[in-house]
């Protein structure tokens, strides 16, 4: 579960003070399906890195599964990030110089006692559960832009992390390949409980998941649940 | 992950080729002046035929005479003072008294043929470590008697005899004719204490003996019983000198003279001030000016590193935010680093093997055998360890600061 008590974030440069979010507060529980939706620049995807650990709030505490992080070191973040949570970029961020299975590879790299063995084993059956087992040799630039958002979830299930931070994960797809990835992710909702938060600008996407958080001027303007769309697949 | 590292260091050689070809030249070329200055540094000083023991060999090969009024006269020791002074000493395992090699010509087959000729004792045999092709060195009873006969290098034994037999066959240098007794491999003509073409008895220049002077052509070669005598050796041969300077010289004059290593004995000739033998300022000018040398290309790596990794910005972001710390960022590049000098280090050595080669085959220096021995390789190899460190110590650490936030929008925060 990630909580987040009165989060504020301001990004201070010498003659500018811009606040990116305001006393946010949000709970995330365990298994759930959350959409943020908001304009551009109203700081979902700052939320997002907040919540992944990768940027700290300005002010305000972070805590995952009850644990508040704020005073952990590097070390201690890379291992939650590692051991907890899984990424899904808009762009991708594959890395062009390796091939698909090393791609998928990498989080299990930073993970003690996995072998290459075992590394490469849950590679495959990562690529097999997004359906590219096919692909393993291939490099990232040889794939569409589907495949490519499919490597990265991959990539962000190999570890069998409780919670996927999804930022625009269909924002560069166009409507078939973006339905897949939905597909996707709620599959891992669903089957496998995974956490999920994902940031979209498509309502039609967003209005497929379990609750749906809009964010204006780095303020929560509203907080709504949506069982009545939300399937489980 | 070691081989992931490796993996993607050799993507990324492969796609920057001409980032990877200046790094590359830099490192190769650097490494390879290097390694070609080691070899000959080691060639000239470190442990070789026939100088092997180096840690229990010293050498007279100067005497520095100050008198009164300024007058000053220096240069190599006469037999007498060797014999007298230095043959006497207690400590050493071994003492040899030999001449400085003087040019003679000779002729082959109506050919001139111009011959370095050494004059040496039995002990000289005894202490240095020649490699003999056939027959053996001459013996005691031959120097007793001077007899002529004459200890000859291949090159010599092929200008006079091709591929017929010279053991016992005769040859003519500066109109003596001397028995061929041993044929010795080429000694290369940077060991100037032990080098010659043609070695014969030094009784036959017994002319030289008896002259009471300090100065003539000689050289004095000492071999220690342990390492750990050399020093005690310097220090008895600085009481006999002294004792010298009483007893057998004007007063008021200063003899300086040393038993100096290999080294030593160069270093005093160019560095050499007093009774520093200037070993320390050797080191100490080589270091500046290997320091110097690397200083260039380290820094040009370290640019194009940082631009070559600012390039993988994404790939930073994307390897912190799966739980790479930055020590582990650190750890990648420094190993990326390492692989591309090593590369770098494996093509200097390839280049240095070539031009040592043409040195050698070019006889610029006489017989001159350089190699990249296991010593020169290991010197090579950590140089090439200190510069991919140096060079990627830096980016390494400047990237690994990157926020994961920033590294992932390409920043360069």
């Amino acid at each position: 579960m990630i909580t987040l008590s009165n989060i504020e974030k301001v990004y201070q440069t010498k003659s500018i003070e811009t606040v990116a979010l305001q006393n946010v507060n949000l709970k995330v529980p365990a298994g759930e399906f959350l959409s943020i939706m908001g304009p551009s620049g109203c700081g979902k995807s700052t939320l997002l890195n907040i919540m992944g650990l990768l940027d700290v709030p300005s002010k305000g505490v972070v805590e995952i599964n009850g644990q508040p992080i704020q005073s952990y070191k590097d070390k201690e973040l890379a291992h939650i990030r590692n051991e907890k949570i899984g990424f899904v970029f808009q762009s991708y961020h594959l890395v062009n110089d390796l091939s698909v299975l090393d791609n998928v590879e990498l989080p299990l790299l930073y993970r003690n006692g996995v072998s290459g063995t075992e590394r490469t084993s849950r590679a495959k059956a990562a690529l097999e559960k997004v359906g590219l087992s096919a692909r393993t040799k291939h490099y990232p630039s040889q794939l569409s832009g589907g495949q490519r958002q499919r490597v990265a979830i991959a990539r962000a299930l190999i570890g069998q992390p409780e919670i996927i931070l999804a930022d625009e994960p269909t924002g560069n797809l166009d409507s078939v390949m973006g339905e897949e990835i939905m597909h996707l992710l709620l599959n891992l909702n669903s089957q496998d409980g995974t956490t999920i938060v994902m940031v979209t600008h498509d309502e039609n996407m967003a209005m497929k998941t379990e609750r749906l958080v809009r964010f204006f001027d780095g303020q929560q303007v509203s907080d709504t649940v949506l069982y009545g769309n939300f399937q489980k697949v | 992950m070691l081989k992931n590292y490796l993996k993607i260091a050799w993507k990324v050689l492969l796609r920057r080729k001409f980032f990877t070809f200046i790094s590359l030249f830099g490192i190769s070329f650097t490494l390879m002046i290097l390694m070609v200055v080691t070899a000959l540094f080691d060639h000239a000083f470190g442990p070789q035929m026939p100088e092997r023991d180096t840690d229990k060999l010293l050498f007279v090969n100067m005497m520095r005479e100050q008198r009164n009024g300024g007058f000053m006269n220096s240069g190599p020791v006469s037999y007498y003072f060797l014999n007298r002074n230095v043959r006497t000493l207690q400590t050493p395992d071994k003492v040899s008294i030999n001449s400085v090699f003087s040019t003679v010509n000779s002729y082959v087959n109506n050919r001139k043929l111009a011959l370095d000729i050494k004059f040496t004792d039995r002990e000289f045999w005894d202490i240095l470590d020649f490699n003999f092709l056939e027959g053996s060195a001459f013996s005691q009873q031959d120097v007793q008697s001077a007899s002529r006969v004459a200890v000859i290098n291949e090159n010599t034994r092929k200008q006079y005899f091709g591929t017929g037999e010279a053991l016992g066959q005769h040859i003519e240098v500066n109109q003596v004719r001397y028995k061929v007794v041993g044929v010795v491999e080429d000694v290369p003509v940077l060991r100037l204490h032990s080098y010659a073409d043609v070695w014969v008895p030094i009784t036959l220049r017994s002319q030289d003996f008896n002259r009471q002077q300090m100065h003539g052509t000689y050289f004095a070669t000492i071999k220690a019983k342990e390492p750990a005598d050399v020093p005690k050796i310097k220090e008895e041969y600085a009481a006999m000198l002294q004792q010298v300077e009483r007893q057998q010289t004007e007063k008021g004059t200063k003899l300086f003279s040393f038993p100096d290593t290999v080294l030593e004995s160069f270093t005093r000739t160019f560095l050499g001030n007093g009774r520093e033998s200037g070993v320390g300022k050797l080191y100490g000018i080589l270091a500046g000016l290997a320091f110097l040398f690397m200083l260039l290309p380290t820094i040009n790596l370290v640019n194009i590193n940082v631009s070559r990794i600012m390039e993988r910005s994404s790939e930073i972001g994307v390897r912190k935010a799966f739980g790479a710390t930055s020590s582990a960022i650190i750890g990648q590049f420094i190993i990326e680093n390492i692989f591309l000098t090593l590369l770098g280090g494996l093509l200097g050595f390839l280049l240095s093997a070539l031009v040592l080669w043409q040195i050698n085959d070019s006889g610029l220096i006489a017989y001159a055998d350089l190699g990249l021995n296991l010593r020169v390789f290991a010197i090579g190899l950590l140089l090439c360890l200190v510069f991919g460190l140096i060079s990627g110590v830096y980016p390494a650490f400047k990237m690994s600061r990157l926020h994961a936030v920033e590294a992932l929008k390409g920043g360069t925060k």
